[in-house]
């Protein structure tokens, strides 16, 4: 098995610290991992993404160049610049509170999730990015919740472990916007 | 040790301490500008230094310094930052310093792109500073190789008093994959005597220089000096190779284009086409024996590189006039697909079985 997913959004919204989470909790789950940001000049315009891998096998490129099973998409230049990356039968999950369109093509999935209504609702706008990962996880099932929160003090330090409780209800309900459509 | 996520840049200053680097010398550029970063954290935490320099020149001229003293020292740059350390490399190769030279490659000539390159591959293997001298280079494909290439850098370097080049690119820098520090076979080194760690006023002074006005000793030393470069050759060629027996297209790439070019092997696989595939580890010494291994069945070899051809010269080296060379390359920070490379694979394999 093996899922090749973009996150894109603008800088700060954390699409950089999800990819981080899904490669750390897939290397915690003994598979094969690349986490690839973008650092070119396209980062100036305002949208950072980041290609992750996650395989039962060795991962040859590191690339997603229309090949990607999955895009998670956090603003509106992401869902434009990245729909024609993902193969026919993807899944694209858009986050509806910040996009009001829907994907050009009619051959990929699209999955719409109000995340940050939803990250609002447990008091923390922040958490956003948290809810498109829980969407993403449950539409995939690549790594386990579990795997998630144990990279989270991995990746973001010790003094981060209070955050939690918060980070898993984020997925949670992330994991609960999405079951309508399985 | 557990396995733990990280970026190329951060590997390589996490690896090179780990291998008892403690002196580091450098001058930030894009895409290589975290291993200055790791190093200013990391350095002052083992009692080493991690000195910013006023420019690339200044910072190898520091390298030389500190190896010539005996240290174990390393600087690290990208593409224009490596061409301006070349007069460094070369005199740390006349005067037998050693030293680990970390190339994050970007798109070039000149000051280039900040995206993917491995358009330093003539500089890297040929030399690119003046005189009669070689450099081993190794060019890791993955963080893992990173790490192990690295620590063993230090190991040749300090073996065969010489430079040693670590080769990658951008991408390579910037991506986070599981590594794991294994312990290491320790090899044994003859002792530091040569360094300039003062006489204590017990013996003559050492001393590290390249220079030799008597053109018939510089001769006796540029000798010596090949003798060395034919034993790294002999002993230090580092490859993997895979399908060549019954392939009908066997690709040659290094570092990241070698995983791309994976990736379009499988895809070849789908479509009934026998590739196998060469990966240089070592780019100097170049693996040219292994191409003897190369079947009947081959109809041609595809060099793959992100420059626009300079590994060819190698690759017609070691097959030795018995089949075509094509190549496909993408330069100035582009980077190729699968796709374009399985388009490569089809057309010299004769078409979609």
């Amino acid at each position: 098995m093996e899922e090749k997913v973009i996150m894109a959004g603008f800088g700060g919204q954390g699409v950089m610290a999800i990819g981080r989470l899904l490669a750390y909790a897939g290397m915690i789950e003994n598979k094969h991992v690349t986490w690839l940001p973008s650092y070119g000049p396209e980062m100036r315009g305002g949208t950072a993404n980041c290609a992750v891998v996650v395989s039962d096998e060795p991962i040859g490129s590191p690339l997603i160049s229309k090949d990607g099973t999955a895009a998670i998409v956090l603003n509106l230049p992401s869902l434009l610049k990245f729909e024609k990356e993902i193969i026919p039968g993807g899944k694209i999950i858009i986050n509806k509170s910040l996009i009001d369109a829907e994907p050009s093509r009619e051959d990929i999935d699209a999955y719409y999730v109000p995340a940050n209504e939803l990250a609002m609702e447990l008091g923390n706008s922040k958490i956003a990015n948290m809810v498109m990962l829980g969407a993403y996880l449950e539409l995939t099932k690549i790594v386990k919740i579990d795997s998630v929160l144990d990279a989270f003090v991995k990746v973001f330090g010790e003094d981060k472990a209070h955050l939690i409780p918060i980070n898993k209800e984020a997925l949670l309900k992330g994991a609960e916007a999405v079951k309508t459509y399985v | 040790m557990a396995k733990v996520l990280m970026k190329g840049n951060e590997a390589v200053g996490a690896a090179a301490i780990k291998a008892g680097c403690r002196y580091f010398f450098g001058y930030p550029i894009t895409p290589s500008s975290e291993i200055p970063e790791y190093m200013a954290k990391a350095m002052p935490e083992v009692g080493g230094v991690f000195l910013q320099a006023e420019s690339e020149i200044a910072a190898i001229n520091m390298v030389y310094g500190a190896g010539g003293a005996g240290a174990r020292v390393m600087t690290a740059s990208s593409s224009p930052g490596i061409s301006l350390k070349q007069e460094g490399i070369t005199y740390c190769a006349g005067a037998e310093v050693p030293c680990v030279i970390v190339n994050m490659m970007r798109g070039g000539p000149g000051l280039g792109s900040i995206q993917p390159g491995q358009a330093d591959y003539y500089q890297s293997t040929r030399g690119g500073g003046n005189g009669d001298y070689r450099t081993l280079c190794y060019a890791p494909a993955s963080i893992q190789e990173i790490v192990d290439y690295v620590m063993l850098a230090f190991d040749k370097a300090d073996y065969y008093r010489n430079p040693v080049l670590v080769i990658a690119d951008g991408m390579i820098g910037q991506m986070m994959e599981a590594v794991e520090f294994k312990d290491r076979e320790k090899i044994e080194l003859p002792p530091k005597d040569w360094a300039t760690t003062g006489t204590g006023g017990k013996r003559k002074p050492n001393k590290v220089n390249s220079l030799y006005l008597q053109a018939e000793q510089l001769e006796i030393h540029n000798k010596r000096l090949q003798q060395k470069y034919k034993e790294m050759e002999e002993n230090e060629v580092l490859y993997e190779a895979y399908g060549l027996e019954d392939a009908e297209v066997v690709c040659v790439a290094y570092g990241t284009t070698s995983r791309i070019v994976k990736s379009a092997m499988k895809l070849a696989e789908e479509k009934g086409i026998k590739t196998g595939i060469i990966r240089p580890i070592t780019v100097w010494p170049f693996p040219y024996d292994v191409f003897k291994e190369i079947g009947p069945k081959a109809k041609g070899i595809l060099a793959v590189e992100m420059s626009g051809g300079q590994i060819v010269d190698d690759v017609k080296i070691g097959i030795e006039g018995r089949l075509p060379v094509y190549f496909n390359g993408t330069t100035g920070g582009m980077v190729p697909t699968p796709g374009s490379i399985l388009a490569s694979i089809e057309k010299i394999a004769g078409g979609t079985k």
